[in-house]
């Protein structure tokens, strides 16, 4: 009688275990592992010559990578800043909208926001680049009009990298705010007016502080990914406005500088947990799984 | 949500808000020709209404018959799609929610979640611009009267539904409305924190002396608590009065069925004599009606009714008390329920009656099986005007 029932006891308690071993194995190679590797590299020494790397404990690597690149790390915090503040000015009224006016149709609204995002990263950065280029749709268009100069262009310049990493992020912005947006109970809102409250002071003081968490998990979901993005950079802006994530890309893969490359990438990763570690400091770190 | 075209700027907030007046024994609150039509169907259809200044006055009826949305065109949630509705003589049909001195508890309570109870309650105030010491001394008050001091800084999520409905409460008539709405404020309570609920209701209501109006399905919550009550059904009064009244002297068949219970039985006016109206029932007998408590001389097809408690049992072969009308059945089901006894009772036409008997101990106690002659006194039967064919009065009752 015991036998069975133990045997099913020792079930049990191995059962999460078990379950949760495929995903653990998952994170363990492909992310615990990796990650490992570029921390130790980031304190190697490698040699320019025959890319083989010795660990040396080189701590120093670290700020004097920060030092060397600054302008760069400026330039990417810039361009992630910006496009982070043109996403959630962007998506604020859309997600508003889709939340409150959209009625039965709000999956059908979203999923149109998202289409566009079903093609590939590159493609869709190539696709701008030919939008935005010189004898493109839009500049041929209006400078055949006389609406712009003959000179004028965008690609290669900071704004075009601003505005593909707006476009490329917006549904990281866009999401979070329709999760927040939507949970706002309508009768709350409701009441506000009831209590005296104007269209400007019920958003001002019922949506918008309803809405806080979600944008704050935005601004992370945005600013981290376009802070070490490249590509956009690589395709639409030229050779000037280098951001970090291209000098990362080009020590890995130009100069062969791997302790260089991943003592750049610590730091960007050290910068992203600072932004978390704040974010579930000033409210919780249960929030910032509703709106993953 | 409609009416917020008219929502201006804060500052106009003081100049244009509804004055409030006396509270003589005028009517506060006055609906006329009040239709709300939704796509093609009509939610309020022609409403006329009159609450006076300082009632407790309950619209009754089952969910879809127009209730909450007659409540939230007065709140200003809600734009009529025809006709006017006047505040203390002000016309408020195209005013602002925020622009009306009224103040709603809504069913769902509608807590701020992201503030605490101190600050929902002193939400009403702050956008009046009050001062900060008189915020605090009115919360204070408020929040003493209903019951809950030291509960300045819990959230919302930590207080259980009852003291939820309360911060409600409190947060709405801190503003001190000329007129309190309350949406079914009490369907989220248990049947025992709702009883205790009404009698502070009705004690708060009388220390405040604002004009309350409740909203409710619940016929027993209206009874109890209201001054006057309007009974509705398909966006329309079916009935109005004080709740002794109406329930006593039903006007249509749905007012009858809708509030307690009633025998009907389907008849012909044959008679009109001495203020006596005679009614042939379809079992032959006649029955007697005062001329009073017919709402309806001229339509010869009535439907005559008497509540079950109002019928005397007696034995098999009595005659008839004079100024009584009878019956002559067999008891089918005698059931005990400890206060009294429910018995159903087949009368000679096949109409099944309902009786309710109290239990005093001593009167007459038959049982199933048994024949028995039903009497109950001419003043307390009734007639109301039949339902259409097509109008099943289930129909509307559940969600």
């Amino acid at each position: 009688m015991t036998e069975p029932r133990s045997r099913g006891g020792w079930g049990k308690r191995l059962a999460p275990y078990l379950l949760s071993l495929p995903a653990g194995l998952w994170l363990l190679l492909l992310f615990i592992v990796p990650l490992g590797a570029m921390l130790v590299m980031s304190l190697e020494t490698c040699s320019p010559a025959t890319g083989a790397c010795v660990m040396t404990w080189h701590w120093g690597e670290l700020p004097s990578v920060v030092s060397l690149y600054r302008a760069q790390f400026l330039t990417s915090f810039y361009f992630a800043a910006a496009a982070t503040l043109a996403d959630l000015v962007i998506s604020f009224p859309i997600a508003y909208w889709i939340a409150f006016h959209g009625g039965r149709r709000k999956n059908f609204f979203l999923l149109m926001l998202l289409v566009p995002f079903f093609v590939s990263f590159i493609i869709r950065t190539i696709v701008w680049e030919f939008v935005l280029s010189n004898n493109g749709v839009v500049l041929h268009t209006l400078k055949n009009f006389h609406l712009l100069p003959h000179g004028f262009h965008v690609l290669g310049t900071g704004f075009a990298v601003v505005a593909g990493l707006a476009y490329n992020y917006l549904p990281f912005t866009a999401l979070p705010l329709y999760v927040a947006l939507e949970r706002i109970d309508y009768r709350i809102l409701e009441a506000a007016y009831d209590l005296y409250a104007t269209r400007r002071a019920g958003f001002l003081r019922v949506i918008l502080p309803l809405t806080v968490p979600g944008i704050f998990a935005a601004f992370l979901l945005t600013f981290i990914p376009a802070f070490g993005d490249y590509v956009n950079q690589e395709i639409l802006g030229g050779t000037a406005n280098t951001m970090v994530g291209t000098v990362v890309q080009n020590q890995f893969l130009v100069n062969l500088d791997y302790a260089g490359g991943a003592s750049l990438s610590a730091v960007l990763l050290a910068i992203s947990l600072v932004g978390i570690f704040l974010y579930a400091r000033l409210l919780g770190s249960r929030t910032i799984e509703q709106y993953l | 949500m409609s009416g917020q075209s008219a929502l201006r700027d804060e500052s106009e907030l003081n100049s244009g808000r509804v004055a409030t007046a006396d509270t003589s024994k005028t009517a506060d609150v006055r609906f006329e020709h009040v239709t709300k039509r939704f796509g093609d169907a009509n939610a309020v259809d022609d409403l006329n209404l009159e609450v006076r200044a300082g009632e407790f006055f309950s619209l009754l009826g089952p969910s879809g018959c127009g209730k909450t949305t007659s409540l939230r065109m007065l709140g200003g949630f809600e734009e009529p799609t025809a006709g006017r509705i006047f505040i203390g003589g002000q016309d408020v049909t195209d005013l602002a929610p925020y622009r009306r001195n009224v103040n709603t508890v809504f069913q769902s309570y509608a807590l701020f979640p992201h503030l605490d109870v101190f600050e929902n309650v002193a939400f009403g105030l702050r956008r009046q611009h009050v001062a900060k010491v008189e915020v605090k001394r009115r919360v204070g008050e408020m929040l003493e009267m209903v019951d809950l001091p030291n509960f300045e800084r819990r959230q919302p999520s930590q207080l259980s539904g009852g003291q939820q409905q309360r911060v409600a409460l409190a947060r709405a008539l801190v503003n001190q409305p000329r007129l309190l709405l309350l949406d079914e404020p009490m369907s989220a309570l248990d049947a025992k924190l709702r009883r205790q609920m009404q009698v502070e209701l009705k004690r708060i209501q009388s220390q405040v002396g604002i004009t309350f109006i409740y909203v409710t399905h619940d016929q027993e919550e209206a009874m109890t608590m209201s001054d006057r009550l309007a009974v509705m059904w398909h966006g329309k009064i079916e009935g109005m009065g004080s709740p002794k009244d109406v329930y006593d002297n039903p006007t249509s068949e749905f007012v009858a069925t809708f509030l307690g219970a009633s025998n009907l039985l389907s008849g012909e006016i044959v008679r009109t004599e001495g203020g006596m109206v005679s009614v042939a029932t379809s079992g032959g007998v006649e029955i007697r009606v005062p001329t009073s408590r017919v709402p309806d001389l001229n339509s010869s097809a009535v439907k005559v009714g008497v509540r079950p408690e109002k019928i005397d049992l007696a034995p098999e072969g009595s005659s008839p008390t004079a100024g009584c009308n009878s019956l002559r059945g067999r008891v089918r089901v005698s059931t005990f329920t400890g206060v009294g006894n429910q018995y159903i009772v087949e009368t000679e036409s096949g109409v099944e009656v309902t009786v309710y008997a109290q239990n005093l101990g001593s009167q007459f106690a038959p049982r199933s099986g048994d024949n028995v002659v039903l009497m109950w006194p001419e003043e307390h039967t009734f007639t109301v005007r039949p339902l259409g064919e097509k109008t099943e009065i289930n129909e509307l009752e559940g969600d």
